[in-house]
């Protein structure tokens, strides 16, 4: 059946409800929201969350935003934290000793920042992969540790202005090129990794969502979130950024299935990156006379990894 | 019948897991408790426990699949040693914050730096703080009979608080002893089946785990946690007199060893109580009326027995396998000093701080601490340093 965004919305209620904590223009819970809805109707699912602007605001005692039960433990360890979880589901229906409703099934899903998850929480989530508990690990991407207060990660851009790699005097800006998580998860050799973001109707987002939760095994999404605070952009403006990521392919939107890699969104006319960077503040130093160059430099490597993915892409599907 | 067998701590305490038969064992080795996710990996390989068995890849993660799994709904395990325990320090809060009655082997061995692997008490004394029910063994027996009795204790609804049963390592987790096992049906029935209120599996409830906790109801919780650590002496005890109905192993918060007419005494925890008893012969052979406290539970600290078990004494000496390095003296120390203190029991005691990095603790070195004792008596209770080394070249 061909995806309609009305029906989805009206026919799914939302397992994330509204009355969160988290902040206009956050691009964290319009993801949450889309990747529960694509739960199928009637099955189950625990949610594990990292330490993170999500978990701090959507669970706060004694309220919860989440209608699916749901656990925290600490920041680094949502990926062993479901993994147990899984476990227990696995050897508990073994064992019998947990009877679901007739036709329900219980999924497993982790959310976790870029800080929680490309570095505090990477062995943690490496270990769950590789084990293949048969779960989906979602990495909302803000780019920076926005919950402590835009410190740096290592999924901040290069040149990116954050408060623990501040563009100053003498250094402007992070001066180290972004983890390419994504790679990492399909070096695990896992049946389902997919890079996505929210654009247009959602369709891309949705059906990937249900892709990872329904694909057997372990499965990862990594999920650009643009974060308004961290990023310097208009609250209204999330959707545009998020368009203008996927347009310039700085956020290249694709899949890794069975060893093959399919880019799923080609922009007809690729966009330079100033329309990216342009409208964040956190890029604002580059576009200062005499640093022509930082833009030149971002631009080079966005360009060399969009071509290294169309490489990847072709020579898999040889 | 009960079952007679030869075996190591570690052999002894990877049998008590199969006959618990958990629903999930989260580990990763390190020495000296390697052996009890190893024999327990097979028990999983040759279909002998329903048990899902997760190789995690650290000991972090080994915590943190416990309490998953535990807030899922299922009885979970693990074991660990010195810096794997200390890098599960995070995580312990939080099972015990969570209440999730977790049961943990910890076969004590020094944490670093420098790295050194044979016993001491610094891993346990780590975490003694930490909201865990905190059981000391002598013994492989009592490295088994106190995991038997772990579920028991903590998953009573007037306790849910993880438990960790501790043993020496190498001294007993390798020595291979005599041990008494109980018949597979009779543990089967003591620990019966793990019935949680609230689970995150429950297929007709949804709960939430582990939410942020703020100003206004954290310390709310956090008492109630504290109490649970206060209702749990009587449930220790409860189940003791049923693990004797059972066995005929009794079990306290402690034993005492030709204690209630002795003049002096040691408090020790762990392998070192076998040492001390032979000396404590030796000594009233000859006449000298000393005696021995060996102690149980930790976690929760008995302050009113303990104190009311040393009240005759003229002299006592507790030895601590850890060096709190803070001036003062070992947290066993200042743990039964603050309860005679308390309990407005004012009498004579030392601090040793002994077999620290599994430097050798001889019937020479116990005997060493009695005439100490001898001599503080004789010489009116005079103590010109309570914090003192055993068997240090200083």
């Amino acid at each position: 059946m061909a995806y309609n965004l009305k029906e989805v919305v009206a026919k799914k209620p939302s397992r994330f409800t509204s009355g969160h904590r988290m902040c206009a223009g956050c691009g964290a819970p319009p993801v949450a929201r889309m990747i529960l809805r694509a739960l199928h109707d009637g099955d189950k699912a625990v949610v594990a969350n990292s330490t993170g602007c999500m978990e701090v605001s959507t669970c706060i005692y004694p309220y919860s935003a989440w209608t699916d039960s749901y656990i925290h433990t600490a920041f680094e360890c949502a990926g062993a934290t479901c993994s147990g979880v899984e476990a227990a589901y696995k050897s508990l229906k073994r064992q019998g000793k947990l009877v679901e409703n007739d036709g329900s099934q219980t999924k497993f899903i982790s959310f976790g920042g870029d800080g929680g998850t490309y570095d505090i929480g990477l062995q943690s989530l490496s270990g769950a992969m590789e084990r293949g508990h048969d779960m989906t690990y979602v990495c909302y991407d803000n780019g920076a540790y926005m919950n402590t207060g835009i410190q740096r990660s290592s999924a901040t851009p290069k040149f990116a202005d954050t408060t623990t790699s501040p563009a100053g005097t003498v250094i402007p800006g992070k001066m180290q090129s972004r983890k390419d998580l994504t790679l990492i998860m399909c070096s695990h050799h896992l049946p389902y990794v997919a890079q996505t973001l929210a654009m247009g109707n959602f369709k891309d987002l949705y059906e990937k969502a249900e892709k990872a939760i329904y694909t057997e095994g372990p499965t990862f999404l990594n999920v650009l979130a643009p974060c308004p605070r961290g990023w310097g952009y208009n609250t209204e403006d999330l959707m545009l950024i998020n368009k203008l990521a996927a347009d310039t392919c700085y956020w290249p939107i694709y899949e890794f299935e069975n060893g093959k890699y399919h880019v799923s969104y080609k922009p007809a006319k690729k966009l330079p990156i100033e329309e990216f960077l342009r409208p964040q503040k956190r890029f604002k130093h580059m576009f200062k006379p005499g640093n022509e160059w930082m833009i030149k430099a971002f631009q080079d490597e966005v360009d060399k990894r969009w071509q290294e993915l169309l490489n990847l892409e072709e020579i898999t599907n040889r | 019948m009960s079952i007679r067998e030869r075996l190591s701590g570690n052999e002894a305490s990877a049998i008590a897991m199969k006959q618990i038969n958990p629903d999930v064992v989260a580990a990763f080795p390190i020495t000296p408790s390697t052996e009890i996710p190893q024999y327990f990996s097979t028990f999983v390989s040759n279909g002998q426990v329903d048990t899902e068995f997760i190789a995690v890849e650290s000991e972090h993660s080994a915590m943190s699949s416990c309490i998953g799994a535990e807030a899922a709904g299922a009885r979970a395990m693990t074991a660990t040693s010195s810096n794997g325990l200390s890098y599960m320090w995070e995580m312990l809060y939080i099972a015990s914050g969570s209440r999730l009655p977790i049961v943990l082997s910890l076969v004590n061995r020094a944490v670093s730096g420098p790295l050194n692997i044979h016993n001491d008490h610094s891993d346990a004394m780590g975490v003694r703080d930490a909201g865990w029910i905190m059981l000391f063994s002598e013994n492989n027996q009592e490295a088994y009979d106190n995991l038997i009795m772990a579920h028991q204790i903590a998953e009573n609804s007037n306790v849910m608080l993880p438990l960790m049963v501790c043993q020496d390592g190498f001294i007993t987790s390798h020595s291979i002893e005599n041990i008494e096992l109980i018949e597979d049906d009779k543990v089967k029935e003591f620990v019966g089946t793990y019935k949680p209120e609230h689970y995150l599996l429950n297929p007709n409830e949804q709960i939430a785990v582990g939410p942020m906790d703020l100003q206004a109801y954290l310390f709310e919780h956090k008492y109630q946690q504290a109490e649970a650590m206060r209702n749990a002496k009587k449930v220790i005890l409860d189940v003791a007199d049923k693990f004797e109905k059972m066995t005929g192993r009794k079990y306290g918060f402690f034993e005492e060893y030709k204690l209630d007419d002795a003049e002096i005494a040691i408090v020790c925890m762990n392998s070192t109580a076998g040492t001390t008893k032979a000396v404590v012969d030796d000594l009233r052979a000859k006449g000298i009326k000393a005696g021995l406290l060996k102690l149980r539970v930790y976690r929760p600290f008995p302050v009113e027995e303990i104190s009311k078990a040393l009240s005759h004494l003229k002299a006592v000496a507790i030895l601590d396998k850890t060096d709190s390095v803070n001036a003062a003296g070992g947290p066993l120390f200042e743990d039964v000093t603050s309860a005679l203190y308390t309990q407005n029991v004012h009498i004579p005691a030392v601090n040793y701080v002994y077999g620290i990095g599994g430097r050798d603790t001889t019937t020479k070195d116990i005997s060493k601490v009695f005439e100490d004792l001898q001599a503080i008596v004789a010489d009116n209770s005079k103590i010109d340093n309570p914090y003192r080394y055993l068997g240090v070249r200083i």
